[in-house]
């Protein structure tokens, strides 16, 4: 960094980076972390005791098992996904290589809220596929399968999006050596690939695990905010919040802090890493 | 792709159908297929049916609160966006690192509870709402109100793009212009705006992507009065709790385009500035 540099160059006043630190300091402060503080300052203003019960009320531990349910699931299969993707795009060369890369980064850029629509105008009860599932009695919309689906959507790019840079950069040589010795393909992952993708691999799975635990949008069009049924942790906090239960939101909407705050831990432990 | 495998006539590493065979069967299943399904619905609807809809009057006063919200969004993050990029690449002072990482709160923290937070603090009786109303201003359940919930969610596309590049230039050259005798805004508008001016294009047009798509951050905000606060993400959910999935499908895939072409312009920009980079090294 050169910025001390920069900062006593002669002929420079000091007064231009001071004002500009100043108001970016505020400008973050009230726009930022503001809301941030605010989450933890609401959800125990009525004290600890008032906290657990909010958390601990059956509807909410129920949302969030359902919540821990769902990461559980989508978690896993995203790190399959993102790996045997990142593997694909980076070790081998063949047709439609670029076209899958942007593929798979199609859930950036489509709002939850359309990738919802789309699984309900796919599995709903007028959707395409609607008339043959009603027919074999599969229900995929407003159910818990619905709801991994959407996650799964909404989720995809995260594991494969971190690991597949390290990997092309990291180039093949270490893992063909791995060949010419006749390591096998299990063999080449685990003890070769897996070592050195690891930090990207974790955070990747951190960011998706944070991303699976708050999805809002999709969720809500697919899951059908069944009470006790179909409610993940982000429906119940708006409901709670809609039925004028505000400090109970914010005490479930503290627990998805948490986990925003270990993602962020995490980006910096790992950035010290690199 | 710099960097990537060499091509080999041979495949020298195992697992090729394996990745291949469990990538394109995901991408098929679980992003494709519904993607399909949105394009053959809107289909089904018919050009006269799917203008309609688009021209009726509550669709068009929601895209407009969509827009105009999301425009002066980018807007504020285009410019707050580059103070932080700026700040936090330039200067060194206590508490950097923390600024630095608050800039990925608004991507961390689910949508919903970032909506409610803002909310409360932003109604009558929160900690920003009730100054604000002592001179007058209402935020809540006002297109001021979708204005600040897009903003927030928004702002870390702007300084997350602007920020490697900024990294990269070398402040030699701004000391250099210095030495020459530029004032500290010739410096800025000649040196570093054209260093960073397509990352900062790309990173608004995201952040402005975004605002347009988001949701769970607007709904508590906005109080989705129709015609006033409703945002065409919310008037396509509602389409579909009255169950008219034509009107949910045709406003989907307004949406989609917009937001398609906005990730054309996007890459557009940031090609344009690799090519001008790769020519000038």
């Amino acid at each position: 960094m050169t910025t001390l540099a920069l900062d006593h160059a002669p002929g420079q006043s000091r007064a231009v980076p001071r004002l500009l630190i100043g108001l970016a300091v505020l400008l973050t402060a009230i726009f930022v972390l503001a809301p941030l503080v605010f989450i933890f300052w609401r959800a125990l203003t009525e004290g600890w005791a008032t906290y657990i019960a909010n958390i601990t009320d059956p509807m909410t531990l129920h949302a969030i098992w359902l919540t821990t349910l769902v990461a559980v699931i989508v978690v896993p299969v995203n790190i399959a996904f993102g790996i045997a993707a990142a593997w694909l795009i980076a070790r081998f060369r063949f047709p439609g290589r670029r076209l899958l890369v942007t593929l798979i980064e199609i859930p950036f850029s489509i709002s939850p809220i359309i990738a919802g629509i789309c699984y309900l105008l796919l599995y709903g009860r007028q959707g395409l596929l609607g008339p043959w599932l009603a027919a074999h009695d599969l229900k995929i919309m407003f159910a818990l399968p619905g709801i991994l689906l959407v996650t799964m959507f909404v989720t995809a790019p995260f594991v494969a999006r971190e690991v597949l840079p390290l990997m092309q950069a990291q180039g093949s040589e270490q893992e063909e050596a791995a060949v010419t010795l006749g390591a096998r393909g299990w063999q080449i992952f685990s003890r070769v690939t897996l070592p050195n993708i690891r930090w990207a691999l974790l955070y990747g799975a951190v960011l998706c695990t944070a991303r699976a635990v708050g999805e809002f949008g999709g969720v809500s069009v697919v899951s059908g905010s069944i009470r006790g049924q179909t409610n993940t942790l982000p429906l119940q906090i708006e409901l709670m919040f809609n039925d004028l239960n505000t400090t109970g939101a914010f005490a479930a909407a503290s627990t998805l802090t948490v986990i925003a705050l270990v993602v962020l831990v995490v980006k910096a432990a790992l950035e010290g890493r690199r | 792709m710099s960097g990537s495998a060499p091509i080999r006539a041979k495949r020298v590493l195992p697992g090729f159908s394996l990745s291949l065979g469990t990538t394109l069967l995901y991408v098929a299943l679980v992003i494709l297929l519904p993607v399909i399904a949105l394009f053959l619905k809107g289909a089904e609807i018919g050009p006269t049916q799917f203008w309609a809809i688009i021209t009726a009057p509550r669709t068009l006063a929601a895209l407009r609160v969509t827009l105009t919200a999301a425009a002066v969004a980018t807007v504020f993050n285009a410019l707050y966006g580059l103070l932080m990029a700026w700040v936090l690449t330039r200067y060194q002072f206590p508490g950097r690192r923390i600024l630095d990482a608050l800039m990925d709160i608004p991507f961390a923290l689910p949508t919903a509870v970032a909506g409610i937070s803002l909310t409360a603090l932003y109604s009558a009786n929160g900690w920003f709402g009730s100054p604000l109303q002592s001179v007058g201003i209402e935020l809540v359940y006002t297109l001021g109100g979708v204005i600040v919930a897009m903003a927030f969610t928004s702002v870390p596309f702007v300084v997350r793009a602007i920020q490697p590049v900024l990294e990269d230039l070398d402040p030699a050259l701004e000391q250099a212009a210095m030495t020459l005798g530029a004032s500290p805004f010739a410096i800025f508008r000649r040196v570093v705006l054209p260093a960073i001016l397509p990352a900062w294009l790309a990173g608004s047009t995201v952040a402005f992507a975004r605002s347009l798509g988001e949701f769970g951050a607007v709904i508590f905000i906005a109080g989705n009065l129709p015609f006033k606060t409703e945002i065409a993400a919310l008037l396509a959910y509602i389409r579909l709790e009255e169950y008219d999935y034509q009107g949910a499908a045709a406003i989907a895939l307004v949406l989609l385009f917009i937001a398609l072409v906005l990730l054309v312009l996007s890459n557009l920009v940031q090609f344009r500035a690799a090519r001008y980079l790769e020519a000038r090294a």
